[in-house]
């Protein structure tokens, strides 16, 4: 093969030493091929990553342009149509839009469990002017025919649902006979959240688009509307166009506007993007800087082995700079393999990850494109790592005389290090002494082949540790705050006796009533909306428990905030909230913050529900009730629930949590697997370089023990000892680093749908620290194989 | 001037009989040894000498355990070495052979003492490395790294040990190569008198043609055949030899 490569060279009729250059890079192939991984790992993770979160956003944007996504959204009572020109006329205003949307209790053949669905009112003539519907299947409602609905693609697949099925719908008290004529999306729902939940059940909560002039009525919304949007004019002032428009609904019983921001779609979208903006520029910068870095290190040890060499090259009369270019090419070789794979690879992956992305996301036009602009930063960026290590090198080898790079080294200036100097290195044999010595004379070489080998364990750790983060989320959310069996929501506010009417029930054990109170919570400058959560006080089936696993009795006064809200409104125990009710009679009190809870799924407010009423300055009203239910009976409760008018929902935590699961494992195990396969590729990196430069700088000593009658296992102890001592190290160091990156990470992917709890197991740090063990040894072994067949004569003939 | 008779006692220590070496390299078949017969007996101090290329570098490589022949016999008094595997080789070496070389191959990483120690640990009965040391003459320098050593003293250090595990053989490879030729007259002032206290049979390798004067017998090589062999009547003291 090398006699093939160097005819090809020869053919090429190229100058002695690129054809010199050109064969030892054969010769030195798994080097250059380890250290290209590496650098292909780092500018496939760019690609990748940073690739498919570009085109995320990308397709974000042309989404919502081409479905004409509001800025400002809110709902309210009721309005006359004719309050929509006073909302255009606001100053900041480019265009509005109202409509209808309701929720009802929707009646699906075969299915025993109630659904529920938002009906939302499009024009039957024309587009709507915010918030369109994209059709994927099927055709929107034809004017007059107001029984036609277009549902919501996700639903329609959950439920099995199809242009031409039909459905019942109870709309303000009436049964309906409904036909599906179409299915659509709409960036506005692509999570579609049913109230009460923290998560989209697709299974049970759906869209449905229907003639606006056939809701309206059904609703009691003829020439009426009780949903408006806004988009805003370029340069406008989002937050005096929502005060504005406040002011204009206050008189309809407007609840507040908010901005897109808040949009509860929107937000998780936005969540994952920002999540997948974390991830996709962390992880490619930790892998880029790991192989620049990798590529300094290794390079500069391989041209240091190559002193004798340069001296010839110069004693023939070669410039410094024609040596120096010389050498520099052989790191411009192994970044350019290296981002010839990762950038074929990164190419490929994006696309898989985009594929990913297509089922997971709502985003029609979602491609994978390689941003040449990026591939370019990224090449850039190993070029020069991998130059500014070759260089160092370089330099001190071109700065010898000739004829004393050609003479012998003299041998390495070694002693005792501090280990040995507390008279501690009796205790070690020769060859445990030898090691030693070895890492004390290059003390920086191993602490930073360390640090690369540490990198890989850190990497691991972080990926291992969501998983972590994410079974414990579940188990806090599903086993010990949600303990029970069902989860009954009105469609409107009933009176508490209700509870009486749910304990009758057969199968019910225990009923808990709660109340979801839309309202703005204000402090300061800051404010937002949310939904106060009113629970019984002595509660046991739904607790609020704190991210230790404590359950936190909720006082008979006073709000208990999730952190990240209390965060946002910058409020700690002991302050006043004002707190300005968007329901019933619309009350503006101020309450105090007695308790801030660390929780990972949503944004919470509670209250003891004696204090809400108080608050709200109503009577015994609820919204919903938690039951505990004997399981046997569950079928029989939900067929009588979906008799009973008044309910809304019926969620069982169970299917909630199925639905979890499906949306976060996949993505969790998919990163995962990739991050196993990297910092192996990091890890052989570091060791088999380590070990292939070692074996080459040591070659004769080791020789010369063979010969002295050294058996291969013995030899091999010495060589490989260090790599072991180095792999022994940057395992703690790389828990440290994996949690300090991990603390990071939580810190930076903090989302309003939901936190990564920092919870690292044993067994996550074990497994990363198995799996950079295992590399390395894997990485011994191949440099073990080269030292049994290491020919002596040649070693001990050549001088250095 | 002679310092010992060189009656031979009868059987040799290795004994090598019609060995071939051939390479292939490539299309071209080198034959670096062509029919080689040679005896080593308890005690002798026996010089080879030869041109560069001459083969005896290869011989030498081949007596020690390093390489083996394409064809030929070598036994080490009873045991057959022209047929044994890398292990036994390996132990061979380990328990009988010591090496020198030109370029003395210290590990850099150990002091003197140590790079001695360094083979006694493995050795069956070996000296303490200070007497192997105290033997070259370098008790005071004991505790110093190679980098700490001049090249004469390197070299001392690779006689001591070479020799502190009492091997049977004693293999030297240019040993004065790299060496002025008073420091190269101080080594091998330390090879005879090592041969001649511990009885330790020893093959000298050299181009240098003075140095077969310190022999009891020297035989000459010559593109990989014997062409000579010469009995000293007596060894010449070392400090006589001139060059």
């Amino acid at each position: 093969m090398v006699s093939r490569v160097a005819t090809f060279a020869a053919r090429l009729r190229l100058p002695a030493l690129h054809r010199k250059l050109l064969r030892e890079c054969w010769h030195m192939k798994g080097q250059l091929l380890s250290i290209a991984l590496v650098v292909a790992t780092g500018i496939m993770t760019v690609v990748t990553m940073r690739g498919s979160y570009e085109a995320l956003v990308d397709a974000q944007q042309r989404y919502y342009n081409q479905m004409r996504f509001a800025d400002v959204w809110t709902s309210l009572r009721r309005a006359p149509d004719a309050v929509l020109e006073q909302i255009e006329s606001i100053p900041g205003v480019a265009l509005a839009d109202v409509r209808v949307s309701l929720l009802a209790t929707l009646d699906l053949e075969g299915v025993d469990a109630p659904a529920q669905g938002r009906f939302v009112s499009i024009p039957e003539t024309a587009r709507p002017a915010l918030n369109d519907i994209l059709l994927t299947r099927g055709r929107l409602v034809a004017p007059g025919a107001p029984d036609e609905v277009v549902i919501s693609e996700k639903f329609a697949l959950a439920r099995g649902l199809q242009p031409g099925d039909t459905l019942r719908a109870i709309i303000n008290g009436r049964a309906r006979t409904l036909e599906v004529v179409g299915m659509a999306i709409s960036p506005e729902h692509s999570y579609a959240v049913p109230p009460g939940s923290l998560l989209p059940e697709d299974e049970r909560y759906g869209i449905l688009w229907m003639g606006r002039r056939a809701l309206g009525p059904a609703y009691d919304m003829d020439g009426a509307f009780n949903e408006a949007f806004v988009k805003l004019a370029p340069g406008a002032n989002e937050l005096e166009v929502i005060a504005r428009l406040n002011e204009v609904l206050a008189p309809y019983g407007g609840f507040g506007a908010y901005p897109r921001r808040d949009q509860a779609s929107h937000m998780m979208l936005q969540g994952e993007l920002d999540q997948n903006r974390v991830m996709g520029t962390a992880m490619p910068a930790i892998f880029l800087g790991v192989a620049v870095f990798l590529l300094h290190l290794v390079l500069g040890r391989l041209i240091t082995t190559q002193r004798g060499e340069i001296a010839v090259l110069k004693a023939f009369g070669y410039r410094d700079w024609e040596v120096g270019r010389h050498f520099l090419l052989f790191a411009v070789v192994a970044v350019l393999v290296g981002a010839a794979i990762g950038t074929v690879g990164g190419w490929y992956l994006g696309g898989a990850y985009i594929g990913i992305y297509r089922q997971y996301f709502d985003l029609p036009g979602l491609e994978y494109r390689l941003s040449p602009a990026l591939l370019l930063l990224a090449l850039g960026v190993s070029v020069a790592g991998a130059c500014s290590g070759a260089l160092g090198a370089v330099r001190k080898a071109v700065a010898l005389p000739p004829a004393e790079a050609m003479r012998p080294e003299p041998p390495a200036r070694f002693e005792p290090g501090p280990f040995e100097r507390l008279g501690l290195g009796r205790l070690l044999p020769s060859a445990g002494r030898m090691i030693l010595r070895n890492v004390e004379r290059k003390p920086l070489q191993a602490f930073f082949s360390s640090l690369g080998v540490a990198f890989s364990t850190a990497i691991l750790i972080i990926g291992l540790f969501m998983y972590d983060g994410v079974l414990h989320m579940i188990d806090l959310q599903f086993r010990q705050i949600q303990r029970e069996d069902l989860t009954v929501s009105f469609l409107q506010n009933v009176g508490g006796e209700a509870r009486h009417e749910l304990a009758r029930l057969d199968g019910v054990t225990r009923v808990e009533t709660y109340r979801i109170a839309p309202a703005r919570l204000r402090h300061g400058h800051y404010s937002r909306e949310t939904a106060i959560q009113g629970m019984e006080p002595d509660g046991e089936l739904r607790r609020i428990v704190t991210a230790g696993g404590r359950v936190q009795r909720l006082p008979a006064e006073g709000l208990v905030l999730s952190r990240i809200l209390a965060e946002r409104l910058h409020v700690q125990v002991g302050d006043a909230l004002t707190v300005e009710m968007l329901e019933g009679r619309r009350q503006t009190t101020s309450a105090p913050v007695v308790g801030i809870v660390d929780d990972f799924l949503g944004v919470s407010a509670y209250m003891a529900l004696p204090a809400l009423h108080r608050l709200s300055g109503e009577q015994d009203v609820i919204s919903g009730a938690y039951l505990g239910v004997i399981s046997s009976q569950q079928q029989t409760l939900y067929r009588e629930l979906k008799q009973v008018p008044a309910v809304a929902g019926v969620a069982s935590p169970v299917s909630m949590l199925a639905s979890f699961e499906r949306e976060m494992a996949r993505n969790i195990f998919i990163s995962v697997g990739f991050l196993v396969g990297f910092a192996s590729v990091i890890a052989v990196g570091v060791i088999y370089n380590g070990a292939r430069i070692a074996l080459s700088e040591r070659g004769r000593e080791l020789a010369s023990l063979r010969v002295m009658g050294f058996h291969r296992r013995e030899v091999a102890v010495l060589l490989l000892g260090e790599q072991g001592l180095v792999t022994l190290f940057a395992i703690p160091l790389g828990g440290v680093i994996g949690y300090a990156l991990a603390w990071l990470m939580v810190s930076s992917l903090q989302t309003d749908t939901f936190r990564i709890p920092y919870v690292i197991t044993a067994q996550t740090f074990l497994s990363a620290a198995l799996v950079t063990v295992l590399a390395a040894a894997l990485s011994a072994l191949a440099v073990r194989r080269r030292l049994d067949s290491m020919d002596l004569i040649s070693v001990l003939k050549t001088r250095e | 001037m002679a310092l010992q008779p060189t009656s031979l006692p009868g059987q040799p220590v290795l004994r090598a009989q019609h060995l071939c070496k051939r390479y292939e390299m490539g299309e071209v078949v080198v034959e670096a040894l062509r029919d080689v017969s040679l005896d080593l007996h308890a005690g002798e101090l026996l010089v080879l000498l030869g041109a560069s290329g001459s083969g005896k570098s290869t011989l030498l490589n081949i007596l020690g355990g390093l390489d083996v022949a394409s064809s030929g016999s070598l036994h080490f008094r009873e045991q057959c070495l022209s047929t044994a595997g890398a292990h036994e080789l390996t132990q061979y070496r380990r328990d009988h052979v010591g090496f020198v070389f030109q370029f003395y191959n210290l590990i850099s990483s150990l002091t003197a003492r140590e790079n001695v120690a360094l083979v006694t640990d493995i050795a069956r009965s070996p000296m303490r490395p200070e007497d192997a040391l105290a033997l070259v003459g370098l008790e005071s320098r004991m505790n110093h790294f190679p980098a700490q050593l001049s090249g004469g003293e390197q070299q001392r250090v690779a006689i001591a040990r070479a020799i502190a595990k009492r091997p049977q053989i004693l293999l030297c490879d240019e040993p004065t190569g790299a060496l002025d030729a008073r420091t190269g007259r101080l080594v091998l002032g330390v090879l005879e008198q090592v041969n001649r206290e511990t009885g330790t049979s020893t093959a000298i390798i050299t181009h240098n043609a003075a140095i077969g004067a310190m022999g009891d017998s020297v035989v000459r090589m010559s593109s990989g055949e014997i062409v000579e062999r010469v009995r000293n009547p007596a060894r010449m003291a070392v400090e006589h030899i001139e060059w």
